[in-house]
């Protein structure tokens, strides 16, 4: 779990996603992979968005991946870097990069998935420096 | 079935102040489109069709039809943000060309620049599916688009300098419109000396935060005949929604890249044959990813295109948003597709401002709308003359 000092913003989570959030609680980051094209897609959802197959399944992603891009927002109290990350699966998420020096990012950099607890039984997939 | 000549721009209005702190939401539609119009010389009576989009108060299109007193027969509420006024000029010359509606209106309103703290914004965000897996990262306006740039750099080389001459030329063209927010011309210097927002967005690469709006009217051929006003044809349209795609990101294009091909055929013209562009520019890197989805240029190579004064009206090879474009005049509601119709249709009647009015008979107008670091809206009509 990270200490940097971040906002941390709580989830809205729903009926479709409590399953992904709770995991995260354990600190576990899970994707949806489907079983009938064998593609991998995020954010999870209950259809494949490939092949409308209804035969999509959790799996616990080992969490490594790259920066496909980033951005340091600076013009806040706190800045932060906003980010989207490719993981090893090949699919692309939106997420922070924290503990680190923000101005050593950069693209094509190698991360790991550093959950930030909300205090609500949750945590934010976030990824740090691997 | 195309909608090639079948509907014509009659009338078209623009709020000419950029704060509205004074007037309700929907009386700023209600005036926008009276502006519109007796701009057609037309009135509320003969409007039979009605567009809006999430600007729009209330139930949108029911609320300022019995705002406005409107009688319709075709109503269209198309929402995919800055880009849905000119989504609604295909549409409506659609339902026109099919015999739905003769004179069709579109308005767009909005005040960030005066409302009230804690004013509802409205919608249902919370529902949306991404919302519990994009908020808890911040995304901004601003770093969404900077996220764009940042990639666009790293694949293509593309520069800061490259991005700063969009707005220079904007700044060039803005220093004669009266009524545009920021009318002193910049540098290349000036923009990469602004505050850095958003890594690699500097405050200059940032479009203005206007109240206002305005509104259009498209009508169908035989009514075009029987009114005094210069119309300006529809020769072609095209629309594509852009997203993430299941986590198959690629934020070095555009949905232009689809809605800009299907436009150009409809029209039946070639990128040479556009003697002028309304490109939506919410940002720098909008314009740039933009021009490059359209074919103005090779993948990859927009920053060269935009380089050294190219956009500018009189020195380059092709001039852009000749009021100034939301980065300098006005982008009013945070949507600018309205604004992007507006000023090409100046263009095709021969009345934009005279040191930056081109010999003008066919013009490209292109809106981008929600986000182009996430979900996005393209919307590229083509436009002719009346004669053309």
């Amino acid at each position: 779990m990270s200490e940097q000092k971040i906002k941390i913003r709580v989830p809205f989570i729903n009926e479709e996603t409590e399953h992904f959030w709770n995991a995260t609680g354990e600190g576990k980051l899970l994707v949806k992979q489907c079983a009938d094209c064998n593609e991998y897609h995020y954010y999870p959802r209950t259809i494949c968005p490939f092949c409308m197959s209804d035969n999509t399944e959790w799996k616990e992603s080992p969490g490594t991946g790259t920066v496909y891009t980033y951005s340091i927002m600076r013009r806040v109290p706190v800045p932060y870097c906003i980010a989207y990350v490719t993981l090893d699966e090949g699919i692309t998420m939106m997420t922070n990069i924290i503990d680190v020096d923000l101005e050593t990012i950069k693209i094509g950099m190698k991360v790991k998935v550093s959950f930030v607890d909300t205090g609500a039984d949750c945590a934010l997939p976030f990824f740090t420096a691997a | 079935m195309s909608i090639r000549g079948k509907a014509y721009i009659a009338g078209i209005y623009e709020f000419p102040g950029r704060k509205a702190a004074d007037k309700s939401l929907a009386q700023l539609h209600g005036e926008f489109a009276k502006g519109a119009l007796e701009d057609a010389g037309l009135t509320y009576a003969d409007v039979d069709a009605y567009y809006c989009a999430g600007d729009a108060p209330g139930l949108g299109g029911l609320a300022m039809a019995e705002y406005m007193g409107l009688k319709l027969q075709h109503i269209d509420s198309t929402e995919t943000g800055g880009s849905s006024y000119v989504a609604h000029i295909g549409h409506a010359a659609a339902a026109i060309a099919a015999g739905k509606c003769n004179v069709a209106l579109v308005t767009l309103a909005g005040k960030p620049k005066s409302q009230r703290p804690g004013t509802p914004r409205g919608g249902i965000e919370h529902d949306a599916p991404e919302y519990g897996f994009e908020m808890i990262c911040g995304p901004r306006v601003v770093n969404m688009y900077a996220m764009a740039a940042m990639r666009h750099m790293h694949e293509y080389g593309t520069t800061s300098e490259q991005l700063a001459w969009i707005k220079v030329a904007a700044s060039h063209h803005a220093q004669h419109n009266e009524h545009a927010l920021m009318r002193d011309v910049v540098t290349v210097d000036d923009v990469l000396s602004s505050p850095m927002i958003s890594d690699p967005l500097h405050r200059l690469d940032c479009c203005v935060i206007t109240d206002g709006g305005g509104a259009l009217v498209i009508v169908s051929p035989e009514i075009a005949k029987t009114l005094d006003r210069q119309c300006v044809k529809v020769l072609g349209h095209g629309e594509a929604p852009k997203h993430l795609d299941g986590g198959r990101v690629d934020l070095t294009y555009t949905g232009a890249a689809w809605s800009g091909p299907k436009a150009f055929e409809e029209a039946g013209v070639t990128h040479s044959d556009i003697k002028y562009m309304s490109i939506y520019d919410s940002f720098t890197i909008t314009v740039l990813e933009t021009l490059e989805d359209l074919g103005f240029c090779e993948k990859g190579q927009g920053g060269k295109f935009v380089a050294d004064g190219n956009l500018i009206s009189g020195v380059g090879k092709i001039p852009f948003n000749t009021d100034g474009g939301g980065l300098c005049s006005n982008h009013p509601a945070n949507r600018g597709g309205m604004t992007k119709v507006l000023e090409a249709v100046r263009q095709l009647r021969n009345e934009a401002h005279p040191k930056v009015q081109v010999d003008c008979d066919i013009a490209l107008a292109h809106g981008t709308g929600g986000s182009i670091g996430t979900r996005m809206g393209s919307a590229t009509v083509i436009l002719g003359r009346e004669d053309s």
